[in-house]
């Protein structure tokens, strides 16, 4: 209905028609008009005297001098204190939201204005930097809208980002005179140094009744879990200062300090320690002699030692995060952006985006009273478990740290994924560094599962024409106790199959497909037909394998249900001359591939590699006839991470490098074609996903002496 | 008259086109695209002075963060203690951490009281605890404190509602205030509000209750647990009804409701709703309002009709055969429908505002649940059907995946609960919710080996990462020979051979001490020396001295090659989950004698790799001797040859899969060392059915058979194939 096409196409591949000659004429006119036009077109944007280009047609060029001033009475309403019981179920309004295919909120800005007092003296500054970046960021977005009528959040643009800089009764009245206010329901305030003097509370101290808060600094017992998003304190240094990422590894010095003004009680705990530890610490002040013109902020001192801010701080392994007069610090973000790992020591501080960032892959979060215990409880992390909290900083930085723009869409998107959980971005989405992303394999059969045995497999055999070999193994496989269906994929549009009366007469059903192309990738189509979850696809020329082969694989195949399990294997290799990869088919100790002539797999992967493969490899298998079943082992190995499983000794394949008694030279061409297969799939994947392995799978008794007729699966390995 | 109508036409198009791209912005405006585009999207202006606009903090301000307060860090958190208490309690202000320093997470249940009867399910999760691995009989070293009183059913309804809770507890000289206590609680508040009230007042105690509702909810504090029936099994537990993952889910039934509906009272406002969505074919919901005593009182006109409807269907058949399953708010947040319907892998779809769901702090429910909101009921159906197949098989088996994990059994459900305060004492070495909610899970991930997922044997694939490529063979010696024997000998010099082998150590397991390190063979790896305390279960002692992922446990008898090893340690790169070796057992279920049975007979079947000669990831040691009870070792330590069966089991239930065997050369075929040839067969014997024994105790302990079997072994690729040996990679397997 209003979702996107998620049903996937069941019936098979299409046949597009061919042209007819009378209307190709036809055709090629009303081609070349339309070429025409376009190359018109093209001439028109570049002429020199066009009309503005289309995003000016949209954006103001004003001043802020210029906007609106509103005068607030002194008795207009304020609006109740938090209420700190609001979570999304009781404050907010979800039917403003509506169900919509995008699964998108759509937020609407408020216009600016300045607000007076009656006297006309101005409750804040108009707007700050960060906050008109912020809202120029959501204006930007997918989820903005200019309909007020449509938007399901608003935001003020009232700036309320540092509460020192405003004037709390008279910004509360300025807040209830919106238009929609209605209490604050469904508003969003954005709010980064909270509280003032001498207490300084952790959220916002403007009352502002329901309305949603994205702090910086929340307490858990201000925090409205499930309502509130806490957000980082931005560092104008971010934009500021260009810190290349450093790799990760081994730092000058293990603990850094370089926060100023720290309590007295905090600056001897990190003085005793340093005096424990040594050179390894290092504790970090302001300047009191810096010349003229330097600024204060990019300099930092320990004794007559000059460093440069926040450059240092990628020198070293770890940086303390100390709570200041607030929880929330904006030092947080320049020890992310050093790639330095956080060790955060607030009790009850809630961190940026909690709510959806592991920060345990981060940072180390220590309790306030164990400040003793630092040292050692650092050193006892591992230094592989160290780099990688040090990629993971970083990324959390440049994600969701690095700029307005970011902390504004993050807060977005986590208020987006509360009013359509069932499309909210996952945790792997959230933290995952796009280098473990793409490392990374997250296997779409994941649960360990043994498939009952009585389910069976079905046999799925590609044909075109040789119905007498098909026949065969028609016969033969329908011998195997476990085939529950067999599928004959007719290919040949030529030819009609055999009627009915023809066909082997065997014990389980046998359907018959008829495909509209001859297309290899009609063997990888995940028909209706196919019930069980295993599939064997076999060639209609094999008819070596026996009974007890086939039902052993079935049998390996349902341990390993997430693996190709196949016969023929085959191997991958670097050619170091050509600098390129190269196909091998001859009597290896190992092997990277089984061949799809006979293989079991899921049925799962009939629907990767129909709707899911990547890049043109399905169209280019189909137009080349040939490397279907590499695509597949590709496909496979890609997905899970894991190899292939060959199983039982080694036969004499009817294959097509088997068959080659042509000569050398077709045999060749044909080891050349699979070559190029390998190199053209690994450039499209981008990666080499083929696994290595020196093992085959055999029944546990193989070979041993023991009497045959005791053997589960005797007759295996007969040539 | 064909060809005119072409020219006419096509002239036309020609036009039109032209007239299109060269007439104009202002043409295209209002020709073609007069609605919404053309009415330009009033976005937030680029203001022009932008650039003198003033930041929002003083950047030297914002780096020196204000005035420092009057009170001191310690004053502040002393002051806290007194001001957030009660509903305010975080761990930060009501609990006792130093209570938790010397002797560890432990925990102490208060005797029961004799004239107090306790219901069947408090009575379990007692028996978790006192089964747990953090259970201590000494208050003075405990942690955490459990009651001995009942207090899961808080409902003055109820029978089973314990009078006087407050008063009782008052006398408790270990009470203090409910300081460092956790209160379990399945049912509170009555008729009509189903308040959050347990009748008496908790104090600083930690509350792990069901059906928790976000408000009163203390985060980092409470625990929310799921509604269990009082026939949840104390251990083991069933297991997940998902037996094969299809794809699209071919299930009769997309979205299925059958329960009551409320007429009045809490609850009704989406009970009363549900029958709204039922289609008749793939959506089914079904309510009555036939139940509680004066039904017909309050009975509407529906009512006859839904319950004609009601009896057509069955309960359990729509749980089977459907994709989602709707989880509505009953009277209280949280229902047995819940836990049902995660077994069954029928997707819960949660329709109950404000609940704070089961192990919430642990557990990432949106990747195995639906949470719908009541408001928007009617949206369900259409968001269901949106939600694309491969997510539907994503959820499917991570439903199984938690419930396996985290609520098959009280056991697992009162170690969870558990486990998540205990990671809340050190944040720094606690689970991340990757270790949680990624297979195994977080009950078997134990953080004081390490919390990096790369140490792992689970995680290579997720995290991107291989096991290390080197190995450490660890041999045990039992023998009473105060000399060295020659299949030692023979051993470490096979063993040593291995171009993976990156260290030895021998575990010294005798009255007598080891030889001088001058009688030792010398080779090129490192060999160490362990003195080991002569206890069986000491050969699966983390000891510090293994160094690499790779553990080859090794018996002083074994006869090996370097090419096995080779070989074997291959394979186990492949699988570092789970056991690789080479002897191996099956067992079976013996009908007749009601019991589990085992044969080292050549069986077409294995589940068991002995481990005289096996690979497995060291993090097994550490899983063996601190996840383990010291029930279980203590019954290894009694038991000859029981070790290696636990260790199976124990990866077995882990992994939930085989072991794995690899090809061995043909002298391997007795396992059993011949010691003393006289005595062989009565030892055999002894030790036949100690096995036997072991095998059984230790089903009982899990609770069900771990032990999982294979019908295939490893060989190398071209293991006896008729080629030249000398292509082959491991010829001297074959011997």
């Amino acid at each position: 209905i209003m979702c996107a096409s998620t049903k996937y196409n069941t019936r098979g591949p299409a046949l597009i028609p061919r042209m007819k000659t009378k209307h190709r004429i036809y055709y090629i006119t009303l081609f070349s008009i339309v070429l025409l036009g376009l190359i018109a077109t093209g001439m028109f944007q570049f002429w020199p005297h066009s009309i503005e280009s289309s995003s000016d047609w949209t954006v103001e060029k004003r001043s802020i001098h210029d906007v609106p001033v509103v005068k607030l009475p002194a008795d207009s309403p304020i609006p109740e204190r938090g209420d700190l019981s609001c979570r999304m179920h009781t404050c907010f309004d979800v039917y403003r939201c509506g169900f919509n295919p995008k699964n998108k909120i759509k937020v609407y800005i408020y216009s600016l204005k300045k607000y007076v007092d009656e006297f006309g003296a101005a409750v804040s500054n108009t707007i700050s930097r960060e906050y008109n970046e912020l809202l120029t960021a959501i204006s930007d977005s997918e989820f903005y809208t200019d309909d007020v009528n449509r938007a399901c959040l608003f935001v003020p643009s009232i700036d309320v980002l540092n509460q020192n800089v405003l004037r709390i009764k008279e910004t509360a009245q300025a807040l209830a005179q919106l238009s929609r206010w209605d209490r604050g329901t469904n508003h969003l305030l954005f709010n980064m140094l909270p509280g003032g003097p001498p207490d300084y509370n952790t959220a916002l101290d403007v009352p502002r009744d329901r309305a949603l808060l994205a702090g910086g600094g929340f307490s858990t017992w201000t925090y409205r879990q499930g309502y509130d998003v806490s957000i980082p304190v931005y560092s104008p240094l971010s934009a500021e200062v260009d810190l290349p990422e450093r790799g990760p590894g081994p730092r000058r010095y293990f603990i850094l300090s370089s926060q100023m003004a720290l309590h007295p009680e905090y600056q001897s705990e990190l003085e005793a320690l340093q005096a424990e530890n040594g050179e390894s610490v290092l504790i970090l002040d302001k300047c009191t002699n810096l010349s003229d013109g330097v600024p204060a902020v990019r300099k930092r001192c320990y004794k007559n030692q000059v460093f440069d801010y926040p450059q240092v701080l990628q020198e070293s392994t770890f940086c303390v995060v100390l709570r200041g007069a607030r929880l929330g610090q904006a030092v947080l973000s320049d020890v992310l952006q050093a790639g330095c790992v956080p060790v955060i020591i607030a009790d009850s501080y809630i961190l940026p985006f909690s709510e959806v960032l592991d920060w345990k892959r981060a940072s180390v979060v220590i309790p306030e009273e164990k400040m003793p215990e630092m040292y050692s409880i650092l050193q006892s992390i591992p230094q592989r478990q160290i780099e990688e909290m040090q990629r993971q900083a970083r990324w959390f930085w440049e994600a969701y740290f690095r700029s307005m723009k970011a902390i504004a869409l993050a807060t977005l998107q986590i208020i987006n994924d509360r009013i359509y959980p069932y499309a909210a971005i996952s945790y792997e989405e959230w933290n995952d560094p796009p280098a473990v992303k793409w490392s990374s394999v997250s296997n779409p059969l994941f649960l360990p599962l043994i498939p009952p045995q009585s389910q069976g497999f079905t046999a799925v055999v590609l044909t075109y024409d040789r119905v007498e070999s098909l026949f065969r193994v028609i016969t033969e496989v329908s011998k195997v106790p476990s085939l529950s269906k067999l599928l004959v994929v007719w290919n040949n549009q030529n030819k009609n199959p055999p009627e009915d009366s023809l066909w082997p007469k065997i014990r389980v059903p046998l359907k018959v497909v008829r495909t509209a192309e001859n297309k290899l990738s009609n063997r990888f189509f995940p028909y209706d037909e196919i019930e069980t979850e295993a599939v064997l696809a076999i060639d209609d020329d094999i008819i070596m394998l026996t009974s007890d082969e086939l039902q052993f694989g079935y049998e390996v195949w349902r341990e390993f249900p997430d693996r190709l399990v196949g016969y023929p294997g085959r191997l991958h290799l670097w050619d170091h001359e050509m600098n390129k990869w190269k196909y091998e088919s001859e009597w290896t100790n190992e092997v990277s591939m089984v061949l799809t002539g006979a293989a079991f797999y899921h049925k799962y992967f009939n629907y990767l590699y129909t709707y899911k493969m990547p890049g043109d490899i399905k169209n280019w298998v189909d137009a080349h006839m040939n490397c279907e079943d590499i695509a597949m082992n590709f496909l496979v190995a890609n997905v899970t991470g894991k190899s292939v499983i060959k199983v039982t000794p080694r036969k004499k394949f009817k294959c097509p490098e088997c068959t080659a008694i042509d000569g050398l030279s077709l045999d060749q061409t044909h080891m050349v074609e699979r070559s190029e297969c390998i190199n053209k799939f690994a450039s499209v994947f981008g990666t080499m996903p083929l696994k290595v392995v020196e093992h085959r799978a055999d029944p546990v008794l193989y070979k041993d002496d023991f009497p045959e007729k005791l053997k589960s699966f005797p007759n295996i390995g007969s040539l | 008259m064909q060809t005119r109508k072409k020219y006419i036409f096509l002239t036309f198009l020609a036009s039109w086109l032209l007239l299109f791209f060269f007439g104009g912005d202002q043409l295209r405006r209002f020709a073609f695209f007069s609605g919404r585009k053309a009415e330009a999207r009033r976005n937030w202006p680029r203001w022009t002075d932008r650039s003198l606009l003033k930041n929002f903090a003083d950047p030297e301000e914002l780096q020196r963060d204000g005035i420092p307060s009057p009170l001191s860090p310690q004053e502040r958190r002393a002051a806290w203690l007194s001001v957030y208490k009660s509903s305010r309690c975080r761990m930060e202000s009501c609990f006792d951490f130093s209570r938790c320093e010397r002797n560890g997470f432990k925990v102490f249940t208060y005797p029961r009281q004799r004239d107090q009867p306790i219901s069947e399910s408090y009575s379990k999760i007692l028996a978790s605890i006192e089964r747990s691995r953090y259970y201590t009989p000494k208050a003075e070293e405990a942690c955490l404190f459990i009651l001995g009183i009942d207090t899961l059913d808080r409902d003055h309804l109820s029978a089973q509602y314990v009078r006087d809770v407050d008063e009782k507890i008052r006398g408790f000289p270990l009470w203090n205030g409910g300081r460092n206590h956790l209160i379990f609680n399945l049912y509170s508040g009555t008729w009509p509000n189903y308040t959050g009230d347990l009748g008496f007042d908790i104090g600083q105690a930690i509350l792990a209750k069901a059906s928790f509702d976000t408000e009163s909810f203390r985060p980092g504090f409470d625990v929310s647990i799921p509604l269990f029936s009082k026939d949840h099994p104390q251990r083991g537990g069933e297991r997940g009804w998902l037996s094969q993952d299809s794809v699209p889910p071919r299930k009769k039934y997309l979205l299925v409701f059958k329960g009551k509906r409320y007429l009045t009272g809490i609850g009704s406002g989406t009970r009363n709703a549900l029958h709204h969505i039922h289609n008749g074919k793939d959506i089914i919901s079904l309510t009555t309002c036939k139940h509680g005593k004066d039904w017909e009182k309050h009975k509407d006109t529906r009512c006859d009709r839904d319950n004609v409807d009601y009896e057509k269907f069955d309960y359990q058949e729509l749980l089977h055969n459907s994709t989602f399953c709707i989880v509505p708010r009953g009277r209280r947040l949280g229902s047995f429908r819940f836990l049902e319907a995660l077994q069954a892998a029928c997707i819960p779809v949660l329709l109950s505002d404000g609940w704070e769901l089961p192990f919430a702090e642990a557990i990432d429910w949106s990747k195995a649940a639906v949470v719908g909101s009541e408001r928007l009921l009617l949206q369900i159906p259409s968001a269901v059907r949106c939600i694309h197949p491969e997510r539907v098989l994503a959820f499917q088996q991570q439903t199984q995946f938690l419930w396996d994990a985290y609520f098959s059994s009280v056991d697992k459900i009162v170690h969870t609960t558990l486990e998540i305060i205990k990671d809340r004492l050190s944040p720094h070495r606690s689970r991340s919710r990757f270790l949680w909610n990624t297979l195994p899970g977080g009950l078997l991930v134990l953080p004081d080996f390490s919390t990096h997922p790369g140490d792992f044997p689970f995680y290579y694939l997720q995290h991107g990462s291989s096991p290390s490529e080197k190995f450490t063979a660890f041999i045990r010696v039992v023998s009473q020979v105060g000399s060295l024997s020659q299949p030692i000998l023979r051993l470490i010099q096979a063993v040593s051979g291995s171009q993976y082998c990156a260290q030895i150590l021998v575990l010294w397991s005798c009255e007598k001490p080891p030889p001088p390190s001058g009688k030792w063979p010398q080779t090129t790896v490192p060999l160490t020396i362990i003195q080991g305390r002569r206890k069986l279960s000491d050969r699966f002692f983390p000891y510090t001295a293994i160094q690499t992922d790779a553990v080859l446990s090794l018996d002083e008898h074994t006869s090996l090659s370097t090419s096995e090893v080779d070989f074997a340690f291959m394979v186990w790169r492949s699988f570092p989950e789970r056991i690789v070796g080479f002897p191996a057992l099956s067992h079976f279920w013996d009908p007749e004698q009601g019991r589990w049975g085992y044969t080292s007979k050549w069986t077409n079947e294995l589940s068991i790799v002995l481990t005289a000669a096996a690979f497995y990831h060291r993090y097994y040691h550490s899983l063996f001797t601190e996840y383990l009870p010291a029930g279980l070792r203590e019954l290894v330590d009694r038991l000859a040859a029981c070790e290696d069966i636990l260790m199976n089991v124990l990866v077995a239930a882990v992994t939930k899969l085989p072991p794995i065997k690899v090809a061995q050369r043909k002298q391997h075929k007795d396992t059993v060392p011949q010691q003393v040839k006289g005595t062989a067969g009565a030892a055999g014997g002894r030790r036949f059915s100690q096995r036997q024994d072991c095998l059984n105790q230790l089903g009982d302990w899990f609770g069900y058979m771990p032990l999982v079997s294979s019908q295939l072994r490893l060989d190398p690729v071209l293991f006896k194939d008729q080629v030249s040996v000398l292509r082959k990679k491991y010829p001297r397997l074959e011997r």
